[in-house]
C-alpha cells in the first residue's frame, strides 16, 4: 500500500468515509468516562434537555470523526500531527445507532515555510447521520510529509 | 453550577490536574487516534512530538472531563448553601484550538477556565451564550493546549 503524502491532498473533494454505527453503549461509556453530564447518561435527564433525549457528547463525535479519518486516509498518510482545530460546529445531536458518514474536504494545501519537507493541508470534515442530517463540521490543519526526492526512495 | 448573571467576564477557574500515563496515551488512542506516535514510544521518539505523545483528543477529552467535574463541584456547594442549581445547555462548538506543545507520556496537565465573553440570545431568551479560554499547563509551567469554548448557560430570570 503507497503511503499517501503532500502532493496527493490537492484543494476539492477528497473523499467520503463510514459508515459508522455509534451504539448507545459506546455514547454511555465515553460519557462517564469524560462528559457525564446528564444529557449524555441519563434517558430522562435527557429528554427534558435542549437536545430532547440521549445524545453523545460533542467530543466523542470529534473522537469519532478522527478514528473514521485515520481509518479512511491518516492511516496511510505520512502524517504528522495536527496543531489544532480552527473550528469545530456541533449542529445537531449524535444519537445512540446512529450510523455516521464523513465528507472530506480539502480547504487549502500549501508547503510549511518553517518546514520545507512538510505541507499544511487544511481539510473540512462534515459528518452526517443516516437521514444526510449534519452533526458536526471540523476545520483542521494536519501536517503531512512531502514525497521524499527519487533517490531517496 | 452557575447562571449567566452570576458569571463575571474574567473570571477564572482552575479546573484540576491529570497525569497521561502511557497506559491511558494508549489506550484513547487504540480506540480513537490509532497513530503509531500516540501507541509506541520508539515511534513517538521517532516523531515531530519526541516522545509516546497523548493524542489531540485523548487532551480536549480530558479537559472536558476536568470542567464537567468542576461544575458538579460548584453544583454541590450551590446546593450546600441552599441555592438553585443552574443547568447548563450544550455547546454549539467551539474555535481555535491548539495543540500547542505535545502531552509525553508521564506529563501532568493543569486545566483553567477563563471567561472572555457573555451575551444574551434573542432566539433563546431563556439562555445566555458564554465563551470560555480553556487551557492546559504542563508541570513546567508550559501552555500545552488552548481552546476558546461556546456553552449554553441558564438565565437566572428567563426572558425577563
Amino acid at each position: 500500500m503507497t503511503t499517501l503524502t503532500f502532493e496527493d491532498f490537492k484543494p476539492g473533494h477528497f473523499g467520503t468515509f463510514g459508515p459508522r454505527r455509534v451504539t448507545r453503549e459506546e455514547i454511555l461509556a465515553y460519557a462517564r468516562e469524560y462528559d457525564p453530564q446528564p444529557m449524555h447518561l441519563d434517558e430522562a435527564a435527557a429528554a427534558k434537555s435542549m437536545l430532547k433525549g440521549l445524545s453523545g457528547s460533542g467530543w466523542h463525535l470529534c473522537s469519532i470523526m478522527m478514528r473514521m479519518m485515520f481509518d479512511g486516509f491518516i492511516g496511510r498518510t505520512a502524517s504528522m500531527g495536527s496543531p489544532g482545530v480552527n473550528e469545530m460546529r456541533w449542529l445537531s445531536p449524535l444519537r445512540p445507532g446512529d450510523d455516521l458518514m464523513l465528507d472530506i474536504e480539502i480547504a487549502d494545501a500549501r508547503v510549511s515555510r518553517s518546514r520545507p519537507e512538510t505541507g499544511i493541508v487544511t481539510f473540512k470534515g462534515v459528518v452526517k447521520n443516516a437521514a444526510g442530517v449534519t452533526l458536526g463540521e471540523m476545520v483542521s490543519p494536519i501536517i503531512v510529509r512531502c514525497r521524499a526526492d527519487a533517490a531517496a526512495e | 453550577m452557575r447562571f449567566f448573571e452570576d458569571i463575571e467576564i474574567g473570571s477564572r477557574r482552575e479546573l484540576g490536574s491529570f497525569t497521561f500515563t502511557a497506559e491511558l496515551i494508549k489506550q484513547f488512542a487504540a480506540q480513537f487516534d490509532p497513530q503509531a506516535f500516540h501507541l509506541d514510544e520508539e515511534a513517538g521518539r521517532n516523531s515531530l512530538f519526541g516522545g509516546l505523545a497523548a493524542s489531540g483528543w485523548h487532551v480536549g477529552s480530558v479537559c472536558m472531563k476536568m470542567l464537567v467535574a468542576d461544575g458538579q463541584r460548584l453544583t454541590r456547594e450551590a446546593i450546600a448553601r441552599g441555592e438553585e442549581v443552574a443547568i447548563w445547555g450544550p455547546s454549539p462548538g467551539f474555535r481555535e484550538l491548539r495543540w500547542i506543545k505535545p502531552v509525553l507520556a508521564g506529563d501532568t496537565i493543569s486545566f483553567s477556565s477563563i471567561v472572555e465573553t457573555k451575551r444574551t440570545s434573542d432566539k433563546r431568551p431563556e439562555w445566555g451564550i458564554l465563551q470560555a479560554r480553556n487551557t492546559g499547563t504542563n508541570q513546567r509551567a508550559e501552555l500545552v493546549y488552548s481552546f476558546l469554548a461556546t456553552a449554553f448557560v441558564p438565565r437566572r430570570n428567563a426572558g425577563s
